[in-house]
């Protein structure tokens, strides 16, 4: 949807207006609901950056003016779970942390995604070992992988926005027969 | 390369007091000692000789040996600018030194650790609360024979996911 040109159609029963005026508004559009929910939130993302380890250092990289996640619309960090709906988990979770991260996760209200910042984060990397949870996703389920150690902005940023593609072409559970 | 105080030392603490020897590498003086000395060895290393610095206490983990752990003391004198290193044998079956809390109050902290990680026992520590363990892991990660990849997880793992399901 995003790119596409939106259909401009004029009211019913209008006189043929000059061309400036008739782009300038249009009177009613068309779309599916779950694009126009999926296009609202994949603008919106508030991330809680869930930050434990050197990965902290390219987060603050790819959040500043250089690469600017807020053209994205994901650039204001919420510290509190509830207010947030993008968890990044940025770098090395222990075992002793899993629990954390767990009811980090639970706390956050619906509609949330999950980022799995670096290849510790994705996978345990190098660890495996008594202390590190060898990847997330064993305790909680990811949307979007980003490896490396650490990834490059670009590479955050295009993790970004394949989350973007993920929810505008997903399905919304808020979309149903009373929507 | 020694000091006067490390030889000072070297010669005050004679073979028989419990040191069983000793000698200087890489500027440190190394003592090595009979577990029963090491309180009052460092008693006398901290009031006569001023280490007033606790640096560390680790354990090395020597798997065949008759006397398999090795604690390993490091102190500091903030007056005369040297360390010196202490070195006692324990059993694998009675792993135990004596605390040094009543004489240097950081050594709790550092106790705690050698006691997650090695299983050492410090006589009159009563708190060996795990410190960067959690409660319920059982064995002592950095021995030799703890498994290398063996997990303890706190949080029941998901099974295995084949593609990303939500």
């Amino acid at each position: 949807m995003y790119g596409k040109p939106l259909p401009i159609v004029d009211a019913p029963g209008a006189t043929a207006a000059p061309t400036h005026t008739k782009h300038a508004s249009f009177e009613y559009l068309t779309t599916r609901k779950d694009e126009l929910v999926g296009w609202a939130r994949k603008f919106s993302l508030f991330p809680y950056p869930f930050v434990t380890a050197c990965c902290a250092m390219e987060f603050m990289a790819v959040s500043a003016s250089a690469y600017d996640t807020d053209r994205f619309g994901a650039a204001l960090p919420r510290f509190s779970p509830r207010q947030a709906d993008l968890l990044m988990v940025v770098g090395t979770v222990t075992q002793k942390q899993a629990p954390i991260l767990l009811k980090v996760y639970e706390q956050m209200c619906e509609p949330k995604w999950v980022m799995a910042f670096g290849v510790c984060a994705t996978s345990g990397g190098f660890y495996q070992n008594y202390a590190s949870l060898p990847g997330i996703d064993r305790i909680i389920p990811v949307d979007v992988y980003v490896p490396g150690c650490p990834p490059r902005p670009e590479m955050v940023i295009d993790g970004i926005m394949q989350l973007q593609e993920r929810i505008a072409s997903g399905k919304h559970l808020i979309v149903n027969e009373s929507f | 390369m020694t000091t006067p105080i490390l030889d000072l030392v070297a010669t005050q603490l004679a073979p028989g007091t419990g040191v069983e020897s000793h000698g200087v590498q890489h500027g440190v003086l190394v003592l090595q000692l009979e577990p029963a000395a090491l309180l009052a060895v460092v008693t006398r290393l901290e009031s006569e000789f001023a280490f007033d610095l606790f640096l560390d206490v680790t354990a090395i983990d020597w798997p065949d040996a008759p006397l398999r752990f090795e604690v390993v003391h490091h102190f500091y004198s903030t007056t005369h600018k040297v360390r010196v290193r202490l070195k006692t044998r324990v059993s694998a079956s009675d792993p135990t030194v004596d605390t040094l809390k009543p004489l240097y109050g950081s050594a709790g902290y550092m106790e705690r650790e050698c006691h997650d990680m090695y299983g050492i026992v410090f006589r009159g520590n009563d708190d060996l609360r795990p410190i960067l363990l959690y409660e319920g892991f059982s064995g002592h990660p950095l021995r030799k024979d703890y498994p290398k990849q063996l997990e303890q997880p706190l949080v029941p793992y998901r099974p295995p996911q084949g593609t990303l399901v939500r």
